[in-house]
């Protein structure tokens, strides 16, 4: 089987093209246990979060001067995978994961905020389909903004490969196990910065820069989409309140717009 | 009569019927932002909670509405911990001993403390606190116990330190506790409310609301009343309580207003029918529509 179709100018196995998207589905707010969560699905990777805090350091022993302590569990349930898992948790795999994801969050979040305190984000993959590193880090990301940890913008992942010539975005696991490069990166798509960044298997570096460039163009995209989705939400639950208004918002110029919209082109490019 | 009450009827629902709880009660115009979006240029502007500047711009750092007092922007998030102000009732549990102080729960960032300073203890109130007192701390209050008390101050790193020098404060008896978004609670005067009911709620600003019936004889203090509770009054304490948790659920503002109104809506409800999700709206509804008829709504 290959990556790409030759009829049809180059389709992939589940009928997107290069730089598509699978479809995103999220909820915010899904438990009231927690001070925030969220449910997010990106094609067939069904993806949960739970974060709670900032509370009181649990344990007294781990000190972090002058910043937050972020625990970040990563899981995968029995039932995600084709195969029954034997182990959800606690393996070397699933434990290098969760301390990449804590890199990838803690870039976004402003840590001095709120010193001596923690953060614990629970994630747990319902179902793997590809891409369970990004599907997580966009649930952490929505499920920490609806619990009101501050933040310096959003971190979002998203995960590229490079099938011939053409630049494939957001792959998903019969793309992964086909062969073929894994680049997964983790960026704060408003500055263009990357928070984390993996390349399983070989990819020439000639062609790095293009495979790099359509995961961050996908990472904006993936950033659009959760900023509506986000937006929705909080609008509803404002509305249910009645909250804010009282309060006009100063009208940002005209110039001002110009500029943002060019900030986000920059990265796009 | 008696066989139904024997064997309750077990309702099954669709999770795909699932109804939505968050109702529309204003048509929400004003602009929402979200961490990283640009507030105002900082020329002009100091930065407030929720906010960060970032080269000459100010940043939103958290989800929510901008709120602007003169030169301060800030961004109020939509749900977040307790962040206290000094003077607001809260309802906490104790959680530890340390010399001097008990460590409270009050669903904030850090640790609350009250001290052994800061309470009326019983003889007296200027009473000067003795090596005895310290190692009587056990015996007014212990881990687990839960107490009103209200915000004496807030350190530079947000913590807390809470007093109890009022006879209305102090360890609470017998009743439910419940948690809400800290965010749901209307700052007003009184936030111990005793409703027509014969209940009394006690609605913490840090989200922990306290539900029991009204006591006559209240001394304050660290006495509790163990007597038996009515059986009327648990039933109304109950309603009481499912009536709250259907208003948090559908993030309805919790003043007292809200409540007694949400509990004379129930009444056409069984107490059981309130745990039902149609019947939950239908009661958050009809609320909603009488907070607004009267402009109370926000």
């Amino acid at each position: 089987m290959d990556l790409l179709t030759e009829y049809g100018g180059g389709l992939r196995n589940d009928g997107r093209r290069g730089h598509e998207l699978r479809k995103i589905r999220c909820r915010l707010g899904v438990f009231s246990q927690s001070d925030g969560s969220a449910y997010i699905e990106q094609g067939n990777t069904k993806v949960l979060a739970a974060v709670y805090g900032p509370r009181p350091v649990r344990n007294k022993s781990i000190k972090v001067h002058g910043s937050v302590l972020i625990n970040f569990q990563y899981s995968m349930a029995v039932f995600s995978t084709g195969e029954r898992k034997t182990r959800p948790r606690g393996d070397r795999k699933t434990s290098e994961i969760s301390l990449q994801l804590r890199q990838a969050v803690s870039a976004a979040i402003m840590s001095e905020v709120h010193p001596r305190s923690q953060i614990d984000i629970f994630v747990e993959v319902l179902q793997a389909d590809g891409g369970n590193f990004c599907a997580c880090v966009n649930a952490a990301t929505l499920a920490l903004i609806d619990a009101g940890i501050p933040m310096r913008e959003y971190v979002v992942a998203c995960s590229a490969s490079l099938a011939g010539d053409t630049p494939l975005v957001d792959i998903s696991h019969l793309e992964e196990t086909l062969g073929g490069p894994n680049l997964t990166v983790a960026a704060l798509p408003l500055s263009g910065k990357v928070a984390v960044m993996e390349l399983s298997q070989k990819l020439h570096l000639d062609h790095l820069p293009r495979v790099l460039d359509c995961a961050l163009k996908g990472c904006a995209d993936i950033h659009a989409i959760l900023d509506t989705a986000i937006k929705q939400h909080l609008i509803k639950v404002a509305g249910a309140r009645g909250l804010g208004r009282k309060f006009q918002l100063g009208q940002l110029t005209g110039k001002k717009k110009e500029e943002e919209s060019k900030d986000v082109e920059m990265i796009t490019l | 009569m008696s066989e139904e009450k024997d064997k309750p009827v077990i309702e099954i629902m669709l999770a795909s019927d699932r109804i939505d709880p968050l109702i529309e009660i204003h048509e929400f115009t004003d602009p929402i932002l979200t961490p990283g979006e640009t507030v105002e240029y900082l020329e002009g502007y100091m930065t407030g909670h929720g906010t960060f500047p970032d080269d000459e711009e100010i940043k939103a750092s958290v989800g929510g509405v901008v709120e602007k007092v003169n030169q301060l922007v800030s961004v109020r998030a939509m749900n977040s911990r307790y962040i206290g102000e000094i003077g607001e009732v809260v309802v906490g549990r104790v959680t530890g001993l340390q010399s001097q102080k008990w460590v409270v729960d009050t669903n904030s960032i850090l640790e609350s403390a009250l001290h052994l300073t800061s309470v009326n203890l019983p003889g007296g109130e200027q009473r000067r606190r003795s090596v005895q007192d310290e190692e009587m701390m056990r015996e007014f209050l212990k881990e687990g116990d839960l107490i009103s008390a209200e915000i004496h101050q807030i350190s530079t790193e947000g913590s807390l330190t809470l007093h109890t020098r009022s006879l209305k404060y102090g360890k609470l008896g017998q009743g439910i506790l419940l948690t809400v978004p800290p965010s749901l609670i209307r700052r007003s005067k009184s936030h111990f409310c005793n409703l027509a009911c014969g209940a009394q709620v006690i609605l913490g600003c840090n989200g922990y609301v306290w539900v029991s019936a009204i006591d006559e004889n209240k001394s304050g203090g660290f006495i509790q009343n163990m007597e038996v509770v009515k059986l009327s009054d648990r039933e109304t304490i109950t309603r009481l309580n499912n009536v709250i948790k259907a208003l948090a659920e559908s993030k309805v503002m919790l003043f007292d207003t809200s409540i007694q109104y949400a509990y004379e809506e129930s009444l056409k409800y069984s107490t059981y029918d309130l745990l039902k999700p149609e019947s939950k709206l239908d009661l958050v509804l009809c609320t909603a529509q009488k907070l607004q008829t009267l402009g109370l709504a926000d």
